[in-house]
This record gives C-alpha cells, sequence and structure tokens, in this order.
C-alpha cells in the first residue's frame, strides 16, 4: 500500500465521489479556458489546468472501490494533508531559492540567460519570489496552520475533501503563477504578476481556506483561542482582502491572458503598495508569528513570556500595518500627506513588532541552554532576532529623508532578505524540524549534526547577502546623489552598475549558500521518514477526545 | 477563582489556560514597551501638526511647516540649475572655439560630460566610448558624419536615419539581395575593398579578383564612397581604405554588408536635452577623439 493508497483510503466513498466532482469541475473549467483561449498562451494553461485535475481525478478514479475508512475521526486529527504540504513547501523551497540564485549570478554575469526568452531576467525573477513567497513560504503556512489549529483547539478539521482543496487548489494557483511568468504572462504588479483567470482561482481556494479554518475553530474544545490562531485567521482573512481589491481587473477576452486593471494611475499605485507592505504584513509577518508563537514554546518546553504583550502586540500589528504601504512611493505623484501618513504609522508600527520579537526572545529564559544545544531551537531563535532587526529597519527605511537615499537601491533588497531569509526561512525551517518527526511520529530528526549545518549556511549566507546589499545600496544611493561644484553629477548609473560588481557576486554566493542549505534540510526530512525507527515513547499529543477540565 | 499554576523559572503566574502543552504566563506589559509607545506616538502626532498629513474632504491639513514635496521639488531644480549657470549659460551660447579655448570651461565639460555620456550613449557606444559592432568608435579621427563639435552637435541633434523630419539619411543598398550586383560580383568587390586596408591579401592568386573588384568599385561604390575609397563625411559615407569599421573589416562581414546593405541608427536628442547638455556632450565626444595620442 502507497502512500496515496492510504490517504484516499482514509476518505469514505462519499468523500472520495465529491472529490471527483470537484476535479471534473476543475478539469472542466481547465477546457473551456483552453478552447476559449485555444489563440492564445492561455491555451496552455488551460490545458495545464485540465492535466492537473485529470491527473488527481484519475487517482480517485481508480480507487473509488476501496473499503471504507475504520479511524474514529472522531478521537483523531488529520494530518495527511499536513505532510503533503511539508513535502510542496520544501520542493517550492529548493524551485524557488535556485532561481533565486541563478538571477542574483544573472546580476553578476548577464549572459547567464543564455539568448533565450524565457530566461532573461524579467521572467526568471517573478518565478523566484513566488516560487518562495507563495510556493514555499505558502504552503509551510497551509501545512502549519492545519496542525496548529487542529492542535490548540484539540479538533479535528472541519473537512476531509476542502483541506486537500486549500492545499492543491493552492499548489495549482502557483504553477499557473510561474509557468505564465516563463510563457510572457503577467500583469507587471510585483507580488501579484499573476493575471485575472489565476487570481479568480485563488479567490475560490482562498475563501474555502477561510471557511474551513473558522469552521474547525468553532469546533474547539479549549475555551480560549490560542494566540497562534489569532495570527493565522488574520493572515487568511487580510490576505483575501488585499488580494481581491488588488487584482480587481478587467480580461480583454475570455480567451486572452491579458486584462486591466481597473485602478487608474497613482491609485493603482497605491492599491498595489497597499497590497504589496500588507502582502509582507499579514502574509510574511502574521502567518509566521502563528507559526512561532506554536513552534517556539513547544520547542523550548517553556511558557510565553507575556500573554498582554501578546494581545498589544496583535493588535498593534494589525491595525498600523493596514497604514504603512505609502510609504513604498515616498517622493513620487502620490500627495504628500499620504506620504506623511504612511511614514509615521510605520514608525508607530515598531513598537508592537519588537514587542512580538522580545516575546518570543524572552519566552527563551529558561531555556537558554536548549537553545545552545538545540540548532532546532536556535532557527527559530536567530529567526526572533532577525524579524526585531529587520523590522526596525523597515521602520527607518520608511522615513522620508532615509528613503531619499535608499529608495530604488539594493538597500531594499537588502531589508527583504534579512526579512524573508532571516525571518521568514529560518522560522520556518525551525518549525519543520520540530514538526516533522512529531507528524511521522518519528524518534527525531535523522541528523542533528544536519540540523546544525543547514543552521549554519543559513546564518552564513543571510549575512553575507544583507552586508552585500548594504553595502552596495548604499553605495548607490551615494553616488546617484552626489554632485561635483560644478553642480552636475558625479556619477552616470553605469558608474554605480561597474561599483556593485563585487557585491552582487557575494550576493550569489550567499544565496548559494542558503540554498545548499535548503537541500540538506530536504536530505534531513526524507531520511528522518525513510530510516528513523518509529518513536515508542514520545509524549503525544493531548487527544481530541480527553475530557476537558470544567467542560 | 483557583489560584493559577506560578512559573518556576520566572516567578509569574500563568494565565490558567492550556493548549496542547503551551501555557502563557501573565507576565504584565513591560514599562519601557509602553514608554516606547507613548513615545512613538507624541513624535507621530507632532509630526501631523508640521506637515501635511490628514486628509478632510477634498483638501487636507497644510502642516505649520508650510512644506509641499511639489514645491520643493520646483525650488531644487530651479536651486540646481542656477548652480550650473555660470558654465551651462557659457557652454550654450559662446563659441566653441574659444569654449575650447578655456582650459577651466573644458575641465568642467569633461566632468559634466562623462556622466552625460554614461547616462544617454554608453549603452550603444560603450562606456569608454570604443564603440561595438555596428556602434562607431568614437574615441578615433575616423569620422562618418565629421568629428567637429559643429558637424558632432548637428548629428546629436537631427539623429541619423532617425524620427526627426531633417533627420541625417545614410543608407548602404542591399546589393546583392536586390539583385543589383551578380554574386560574383559581390565576392569580387568585397576582395577588393578588404586588400585597401590589408595590402599583403593582394598575391599572384588573388589579383584577378581583386583587379574585377576594382571595376565594380568604380561603377557601383565610388559616387558614395569616394574614387579612393576614402569616404565622404558630408553623405556619411564611411572611409574603406583605413583600418577602422563600423560593422568589421574581415572578409565575411564586408560581403554581408555588400550583399545586405547597412542602415545605422542615431536617435535624435534635440528635444531630450538642454542646449548646454548637446553642446556638452558635442565638445565631450570632440575632446575624446582630439585627446588621443
Amino acid at each position: 500500500m502507497n502512500a496515496t493508497d492510504r490517504m484516499i483510503g482514509r476518505l469514505t466513498s462519499g468523500e472520495r465521489q465529491a472529490a471527483l466532482i470537484l476535479c471534473g469541475l476543475t478539469a472542466l473549467s481547465g477546457a473551456a479556458l483552453g478552447l476559449a483561449g485555444r489563440n492564445d498562451v492561455v491555451g496552455w494553461h488551460g490545458l495545464l489546468m485540465l492535466l492537473f485535475a485529470g491527473g488527481f481525478g484519475f487517482l480517485l478514479m481508480t480507487r473509488l472501490d476501496m473499503a471504507e475508512p475504520t479511524e474514529d475521526r472522531g478521537a483523531s486529527y488529520y494530518d495527511d494533508p499536513i505532510k503533503a504540504g511539508i513535502v510542496l513547501a520544501m520542493a517550492w523551497a529548493v524551485f524557488g531559492m535556485f532561481m533565486g540564485v541563478w538571477v542574483a549570478a544573472q546580476l553578476a554575469w548577464p549572459d547567464l540567460h543564455f539568448d533565450n526568452g524565457w530566461s532573461t531576467f524579467g521572467r526568471l525573477r517573478p518565478t523566484h519570489t513566488t516560487g518562495v513567497i507563495f510556493g514555499f513560504g505558502g504552503n509551510a503556512l497551509i501545512a502549519t496552520s492545519f496542525h496548529v489549529v487542529q492542535r490548540t483547539s484539540r479538533a479535528r478539521l472541519a473537512g476531509q475533501v476542502s483541506p486537500w482543496f486549500v492545499l492543491l487548489g493552492y499548489n495549482l494557483f502557483c504553477l499557473l503563477a510561474v509557468t505564465g511568468y516563463l510563457l510572457g504572462i503577467t500583469q507587471s504588479k510585483e507580488y501579484a504578476e499573476a493575471e485575472w483567470y489565476a487570481d479568480l482561482w485563488l479567490v475560490v481556494v482562498w475563501v474555502t481556506y477561510f471557511v474551513l479554518y473558522l469552521r474547525t475553530i468553532a469546533r474547539r474544545r479549549e475555551p480560549h483561542i490560542y494566540v497562534a490562531n489569532w495570527y493565522f485567521m488574520a493572515f487568511i482573512v487580510v490576505v483575501a482582502i488585499l488580494h481581491i481589491v488588488n487584482n480587481l481587473a478587467l480580461p480583454i477576452s475570455w480567451g486572452h491572458a491579458k486584462s486591466y486593471t481597473i485602478w487608474p494611475g497613482v491609485q493603482d499605485a497605491m492599491v498595489q503598495w497597499w497590497y504589496g507592505h500588507n502582502a509582507v504584513a499579514f502574509f510574511l509577518t502574521a502567518g509566521f508569528l502563528g507559526m512561532l508563537y506554536y513552534y517556539l514554546p513547544v520547542r523550548a518546553q517553556r511558557p510565553i513570556f507575556s500573554y498582554r504583550l501578546s494581545i498589544l502586540s496583535f493588535w498593534g500589528i494589525t491595525f498600523f500595518y493596514m497604514w504603512a504601504g505609502s510609504h513604498h512611493l515616498h517622493y513620487t505623484a502620490l500627495p504628500h500627506w499620504v506620504q506623511t501618513l504612511g511614514m509615521t504609522f510605520s514608525v508607530m508600527l515598531l513598537v508592537p513588532s519588537w514587542a512580538s520579537a522580545g516575546n518570543a526572545l524572552l519566552t527563551l529564559n529558561g531555556a537558554w541552554h536548549r537553545v545552545r544545544d538545540d540548532a532546532t531551537l536556535r532557527f527559530m531563535m536567530a529567526a526572533a532576532v532577525f524579524y526585531g532587526l529587520s523590522t526596525f529597519e523597515g521602520s527607518f527605511l520608511a522615513i522620508r529623508p532615509v528613503n531619499a537615499l535608499s529608495h530604488y537601491t539594493d538597500w531594499t533588497v537588502g531589508h527583504v532578505h534579512a526579512g524573508a531569509l532571516g525571518w521568514v526561512a529560518l522560522i520556518t525551517f525551525g518549525s519543520l524540524y520540530t514538526l516533522v518527526p512529531t507528524l511521522w511520529k518519528r524518534e527525531r530528526m535523522y541528523s542533528a549534526a544536519l540540523v546544525e549545518v543547514h543552521f549554519w549556511l543559513s546564518i552564513a549566507g543571510t549575512l553575507i547577502y544583507v552586508f552585500a546589499m548594504w553595502n552596495s545600496g548604499i553605495i548607490q544611493g551615494l553616488m546617484w546623489r552626489t554632485y561635483t561644484e560644478d553642480g552636475a553629477l558625479a556619477y552616470s548609473f553605469v558608474d554605480s552598475l561597474v561599483a556593485m560588481y563585487p557585491y552582487y557576486i557575494a550576493r550569489a554566493f550567499g544565496g548559494l549558500l542558503f540554498l545548499i542549505g535548503a537541500v540538506v534540510g530536504c536530505y534531513n526530512m526524507w531520511m528522518t521518514v525513510r530510516a528513523v525507527p518509529q518513536a515508542t515513547s514520545r509524549t503525544g499529543d493531548q487527544p481530541v477526545a480527553a475530557a476537558v477540565p470544567g467542560e | 477563582m483557583a489560584v493559577n499554576e506560578r512559573d518556576p523559572v520566572t516567578g509569574r503566574e500563568t494565565t490558567g489556560h492550556e493548549w496542547n502543552g503551551i501555557k502563557e504566563l501573565d507576565t504584565p506589559v513591560p514599562r519601557g514597551v509602553l514608554m516606547f509607545l507613548i513615545l512613538t506616538h507624541i513624535w507621530a502626532i507632532a509630526w501631523w501638526f508640521f506637515v501635511p498629513a490628514w486628509p478632510i474632504g477634498t483638501t487636507y491639513t497644510k502642516g505649520l511647516l508650510g512644506v509641499d514635496q511639489q514645491t520643493t521639488v520646483e525650488a531644487r531644480i530651479i536651486e540646481g540649475q542656477s548652480e550650473r549657470a555660470p558654465w551651462a549659460d557659457r557652454v550654450a551660447s559662446e563659441p566653441y572655439d574659444s569654449i575650447l579655448a578655456d582650459e577651466g570651461l573644458m575641465q568642467t565639460v569633461r566632468s559634466a560630460g562623462d556622466q552625460l555620456f554614461g547616462d544617454n550613449c554608453a549603452a550603444c557606444h560603450g562606456r569608454d566610448a570604443r564603440g561595438r559592432a555596428g556602434y562607431p568608435d568614437l574615441t578615433d579621427d575616423d569620422w562618418l558624419w565629421g568629428g567637429e563639435p559643429e558637424t558632432i552637435e548637428q548629428t546629436l541633434r537631427l539623429g541619423i536615419n532617425a524620427a526627426h523630419p531633417e533627420s541625417r539619411i545614410a543608407q548602404m543598398p542591399a546589393f546583392g539581395r536586390d539583385q543589383m550586383l551578380e554574386r560574383t560580383q559581390v565576392r569580387d568587390v568585397a576582395a577588393y575593398v578588404f586588400a585597401l586596408s590589408n595590402p599583403d591579401y593582394s598575391t599572384e592568386e588573388t589579383i584577378d579578383r581583386i583587379e574585377a573588384g576594382r571595376e565594380v568599385f568604380a561603377t557601383s561604390c565610388a559616387a558614395c564612397h569616394g574614387d579612393n575609397a576614402e569616404g565622404m563625411a558630408e553623405i556619411g559615407a564611411p572611409n574603406l581604405a583605413d583600418d577602422r569599421w563600423v560593422y568589421g573589416g574581415d572578409m565575411e562581414t564586408i560581403i554581408a554588408s555588400v550583399h545586405g546593405g547597412r542602415q545605422g541608427h542615431m536617435p535624435t536628442w534635440d528635444e531630450r536635452m538642454t542646449d548646454a547638455e548637446i553642446r556638452t556632450l558635442s565638445l565631450y565626444v570632440h575632446d575624446l577623439a582630439a585627446r588621443q595620442p
């Protein structure tokens, strides 16, 4: 019996039929899109949807007559989609980071596009950002949120088919997005490049995710909703709003990939960066704080430092972030007053951000010996440190005169990667190293030494990357604003580009170290599932059906 | 209410809840956090009083400082222009000869021209202005349209085969493709042209082709390139007798040029730069060549 048999065998025959109908409907939509778009590149995406849904439909169809499941659903958690989500997250991590190293290398050595259209910088760059943010980050968030909500609510996921629809449907979106960039399909909105049909599909998937999450929390057998779930809920709700509003667009026809946004001019810019900054806030911050709030105290075996601080930082983060997007548009056609609001709210945002980082680090009081000995916990500690550093940097860069120097330079790129590598990726790796042995019921990770190797590769890679970009960004910014005593510009743009060369090489090298670390992590997780014996005396989860105190 | 559990490490009470083993302490928010929160709020509110900040209907609060980015940037542009005016006005209005004679002014032209060249010309002609296949070297003494500041200025303003109504026009016809010359004639004339800058090529074996090529050249090429193949700067026809080439001087490239023709493109900069900038660049490019050893 292989994994597919086991996973499908846990669905009742009614659920298998429902899943098959869903696959059929998706395949039909794909066929319709392919037919309408047969004279456009979008036809390929119709075919991709058809094959994707058809493939899963085939798996189901050949297993429709399997025996009914025997497990007691009232007394167990639903972990299959979580396992699949972890595998997908790690696969996307390797793909997305490889693309990152490639585009970084192209900046130092432009010939690395090998004269193909699909491999030019403009097309590869969004495959990197989408691959790591949505592919790696998104799958990790879906998987861990499914795990955390069940354990902290002591309730099984409110559905057998819908978690699969969310996970696989989301990955179909990622595939449509990434293959679209290579085909030259983009709506040219940063971090929202995917075109209208992929966006519509994501709305369906995301609303399903939202409903599933709410229904699971509604089933909870704990009197209170744990902090991690506040953050996951904020992540799901706000991402839905951002995605819908920023992607309001009219396709030129049902058979074409191209669409036009409904937002005109500077309002489009404002909506885009309201989206862009809150994608950082609610996708890359709130979601991953949800992760931190569960896996860090579990691994440290310490209570959260302060519940009150959690409240303050949660509401601070959710309220202040909403205002901050306009700091991406300092000194542009956007009215001055909107820039002032963006800047001042960004500065006020620093306090709740640091409160979160501080709450995480103070939770480690009494467990610092574990941080020293356990690279998994050290991943999470380092993540909290980088979270604190990059939120400080973010508020600093949002101040208009500072932004005058940093805007459009590599400093921004360095800032993003201090957050994306140092915070988002490190907290994810720490969480997955905690989660993988638990979920597959293994005694431990295959190799603690390899976790250690991964940790140091990640730290070295991040530091090399960030220092290179700080240097090059500040040099760029200074070169662009230096005047001679005659009042003429001292340097041309090309001069600044030549000055970047050594830093671009260093950046690509830092990224390469980080990628190697991720590959080591994949191997370690794979071997954990393959080669580590089943745990016999592991302290397990509190079961779903255990008596609730005071009930 | 039952007394909550007390954490042995910190001595704090927990909130009394537990989620799959996770507990929370009831630690109060540290005073420093509250101070910091109050401080950033005071700063933000104060800032709102000083600069444009909050929308009110169709307008917004203007702020006590009376600043606005639009007026600021306009003032800074004027400030910048007046800083450059002492030399830029002279470059824009004085005759080239007197500027070239003023070494102090030429120093400024060289440094300002270097940046202008880097931002506007280097993409095609290279950062060192040495060009590449299809884009002429600007540092040598071989000019398609003349290397005096006045003629360079004309080239910059009008462009070559450009959208400007008075654009310089230069076209090398596609003698082979448009069947003005036979295949053998193309080869012969290419051999002749190649031999002009490669005297060693002329041997007993090749002399017949070269001589045949000389006749083809006289009837088909000399009208533009001149009887001695030294080109005509008035119509942008390149000198073929030297060893400097726009598209390449190897036999294969010469055959390709004769067969398929050439029509280079230089954009017009007339409306994209100020007079001072165009004249700075004209002087800069002229000076590049003049300064070569």
